[in-house]
């Protein structure tokens, strides 16, 4: 069987199964009492192991069948869940998914899970009643597969009761061993000079057929010691291996009682796929899993283009039905923009993913951090089901660890810092996102130190970004806005300032190239917020179109505050800086057709001008135009990769009479 | 190189009064001028985009890039669309209205110094008949900085 066509499907399917085991894990670790997300927990590594099983990922079959028995023991009473229990179960995650990550890039499984599953091996044999704590310590889990039946049991506890010895004996034989079905009879011979066999693995007929691998097991009643036993079969050529484990009456049950219980869960999971109204075992994730369609992204940009090109045309009929006298042609017209609209609507709902996709991340990462750092940190996430368009979604992951680490890093105060500041011990990090109009706003907030802002200004200074007057006269907004300059930052890591700035430059750019935005909130002593604002969708935006000489623009409408006229004679020259006073504030002015060496544009010369007020967070701007060519829905297009890195320009757009319009990227030209 | 003699079809085109050919399996198809929107700040060769068929394609002049007097545009001038992996642009090219097959001992190295063309732009000089043909590396022209 080719299972190259379902790799795409396992790996697509394993991670999001690891996302819900490192969610139910976090829930675990701080409510370890709790039987649904044990249950939880279960239910993904027991999938897991089917489908790794299914396309012949031992490791990670090895792997999640010994994290099941863990997990049983634990559901069971058998074992704690404790702090080094967690990690474990961590560590086995991080393999997970690292083993998953390799298949996808390679389509072979990382390294060995040997040391891992040793390790909850470990776990296992911490139990209570543990006793076989002698050099067969260390268990293989096949050895463990050996099921005793209660007949099995009877004869055990019969046995122990006379004085008598019970082992199950693990033989493996040598790779190259040409007679197996030989060899296993020889050692059935030795042994039962010594004993009586009363189980063999795989049973004795197979094992006569030579129907097992290397290896097999048999149980054992016997008087004489266990060391005599094994040297007897040990000296049996072609015998690699003896490994012996006593049987104890208790131990044996409760093996017993795993197997019995994984069978149990077995039976209740395919009994709750096939009736879906249990509701308390299939949460509200996995009944609407049942409803989706995995859909290639590539379709889904296709289908937007040609959503695309329909509005494009649809905006030129608009053209021609408003010239027409024909009201049936006016009314289609009308009727087709509607259609549209909601074309358009619905076809971005289906490229909007919950931001929760990104976030589920965070918990993990704020646990590791605040583990290393020894700082308490409480992570609140709230709107993790505020949607935003895929590709949006792939790009904000990075910005947002850089600064959710600078947060608990740097701005989150040591312990004893803290206590002596009479704030509570916990450091919290606030992380929200919401809808707000048109764009997204995602928050990070933490309480600590705040910005040090005498700090950076110092920092400037020696730096020979300022003088030291401009740096006293520097307002906040400012000196926090310096942490985004590039130099700045990796001045901060050399130096070791406590203050932000790793990498806040590289947050700033890619939350620009999304055309989103960057803003900072600081209260000094009471921690910091860092905003991060972002358009709903990046592929179609109303703009207004404008004229400059005879070339026409586009600025899309979410920047623009207002639009004024302004009289030339108005315009004063501050600093080498043309400024207009409109409504008591003093607006910069950005003559576009001298930032894009538009030629022939009337403003250039005429006395009244029309601005177009352009914002930038906190910051306006007036853009002079020539003239106002009205609002427009229009999609974007890249300029493409070999016109990359053109400045004040952020893509074009298709006019309805098939012309191209350039977008002005307000945010370079402020 | 003598080896195996292969033929390749080349899309002929004019500058001025010289003759160039770009391999057929780079040209996506030829168009008549069309208006193009200039794209303030770009390489000085860049004229600007041009909407084909809903995509926005960059368009090249080809006597910018290759440092040639300003010719005058009229009916004949065409631009050749070309893709280089994912990559499409556009050349303003004179003159363009036959495909030629060239055999691959027909053509030469570029000579050194030879011509206006930049030689690495150049892949070879192909000969039909008495014609010299200048071939050009679209690739190389695509993916190299301006000279």
């Amino acid at each position: 069987m080719d299972i190259n066509q379902y790799l795409e499907i396992f790996i697509e399917e394993s991670l999001e199964h690891l996302q819900e085991l490192n969610q139910s894990l976090l829930d675990l670790e701080t409510n370890p009492g709790d039987m649904k997300t044990l249950n939880e927990i279960f239910r993904v590594a027991h999938t897991l192991k089917g489908m790794a099983g299914t396309m012949g990922f031992t490791g990670i079959a090895n792997l999640t069948h010994q994290m099941e028995n863990v997990l049983d023991a634990i559901r069971n009473g058998k074992v704690e869940v404790n702090s080094a229990m967690i990690d474990i179960l961590f560590e086995c995650l991080d393999y997970l998914s690292s083993s998953i990550n390799a298949v996808a890039s390679t389509g072979q499984e990382s390294s060995s899970a040997d040391a891992i599953i040793a390790s909850l091996n470990g776990m296992l044999l911490k139990k209570p009643e543990a006793e076989v704590k002698d050099e067969d310590a260390n268990v293989d889990i096949k050895e463990s597969k050996m099921k005793f039946n209660q007949y099995d049991d009877s004869i055990i506890k019969k046995a122990i009761q006379q004085n008598m010895g019970v082992y199950k004996i693990t033989l493996v034989l040598s790779k190259d061993c040409m007679l197996k079905s030989a060899r296993a009879f020889i050692v059935f011979q030795t042994v039962e000079r010594y004993g009586e066999i009363f189980k063999a693995e795989p049973n004795v007929e197979d094992i006569e057929d030579e129907k097992f691998d290397n290896e097999f097991t048999i149980a054992i009643i016997t008087k004489e010691p266990e060391a005599m036993i094994k040297k007897e079969l040990e000296s049996i050529a072609e015998v690699l291996e003896v490994r012996f484990e006593k049987v104890e009456l208790p131990e044996e049950q409760s093996i017993n009682d795993i197997d019995k219980n994984i069978n149990k869960e077995k039976e209740a999971l395919t009994a709750s796929t096939e009736e879906k109204e249990n509701g308390d075992e299939t949460r509200g994730k996995t009944t609407k899993m049942g409803k989706t369609v995995r859909v290639d992204i590539d379709r889904l940009d296709n289908l937007m283009n040609l959503v695309s090109e329909l509005i494009i045309i649809k905006t030129r009929l608009e053209g021609v039905g408003t010239d027409s006298k024909n009201q049936d042609m006016i009314e289609a017209v009308e009727y087709l923009e509607r259609i549209t609209t909601s074309l358009h609507d619905a076809v971005m709902k289906v490229r909007m993913v919950p931001v929760e996709r990104v976030f589920n991340r965070f918990p993990r990462m704020v646990r590791d951090l605040s583990k290393n750092l020894s700082k308490d940190i409480i992570l609140n996430m709230s709107g993790e089901e505020t949607e935003l368009d895929r590709t949006v979604i792939d790009e904000i992951g990075d910005p947002l660890i850089h600064l959710i680490r600078n947060a608990i890093d740097h701005g989150i105060e040591e312990k004893e810092e803290r206590i002596k500041n009479n704030k509570p011990v916990n450091g919290t990090v606030n992380l929200r996102a919401y809808q707000d109009g048109n764009s997204v706003v995602i928050e990070v907030e933490d309480d600590g130190a705040g910005i040090d802002i005498e700090k950076i200004k110092r920092k400037a200074v020696e730096k020979g970004i300022l003088s030291s007057t401009d740096a006293n006269e520097l307002e906040e907004k400012d000196a926090v806005d310096l942490l985004f300059n590039p130099g700045f930052s990796t001045a901060d890591k050399i130096s070791g300032l406590s203050g932000r700035g790793v990498g806040l430059d590289v947050v700033r750019t890619k939350i620009e190239s999304l055309n989103g935005l960057v803003e900072v909130e600081n209260s000094k002593g009471k921690g910091s917020k860092f905003i991060i604002r972002l358009p709903l969708t990046l592929a179609i935006i109303q703009a207004l179109l404008v004229n400059i000489g005879d070339e026409k623009f586009a600025i899309p409408l979410n920047v623009i505050r207002d639009i004024i006229e302004i009289e030339a004679s108005a315009i004063r020259n501050v600093h080498g800086q043309d400024v207009v006073l409109n409504r008591g504030i003093v607006l910069p002015i950005v003559r576009i057709s001298k930032m894009l060496d538009v030629e022939n544009a009337v403003s250039d010369e005429s006395e009244e001008l029309t601005a177009v007020v352009v914002k930038k967070g906190e910051k306006n701007a007036a853009f002079i135009v020539d003239s106002l060519m009205g609002q427009q829905e229009i999609v974007i297009k890249t300029l493409g990769k070999f016109l990359s890195g053109i400045k004040y320009i952020a893509g074009a757009t298709i006019l309805g009479d098939g012309q191209v319009a350039l977008i002005i990227d307000s945010n370079s030209l402020i | 190189m003598e080896a195996s003699i292969f033929t390749k079809q080349f899309v002929i085109f004019k500058l001025d009064n010289e003759e160039y050919g770009i391999d057929i399996l780079r040209v996506k198809e030829i168009k008549e001028m069309m208006s193009i929107t200039r794209i303030p700040k770009a390489a000085h060769y860049v004229r600007g985009v041009i909407n084909l068929r809903g995509e926005v394609i960059p368009v090249i002049d080809l006597r910018k890039r290759f440092n040639l007097d300003e010719g005058n545009e009229d009916d004949n001038t065409r631009i050749i669309i070309v893709s280089v992996d994912d990559i499409v642009v556009g050349l303003i090219a004179d003159y363009s209205s036959e495909v030629v097959e060239i055999s691959s001992n027909a053509i030469e190295e570029a000579p050194d110094g030879a011509g206006t063309v930049d030689r690495n732009y150049i892949s070879g000089i192909g000969k039909v008949g008495e014609r010299l043909i200048i071939l050009l590396d679209v690739v190389k022209l695509i993916t190299n900085p301006a000279a």
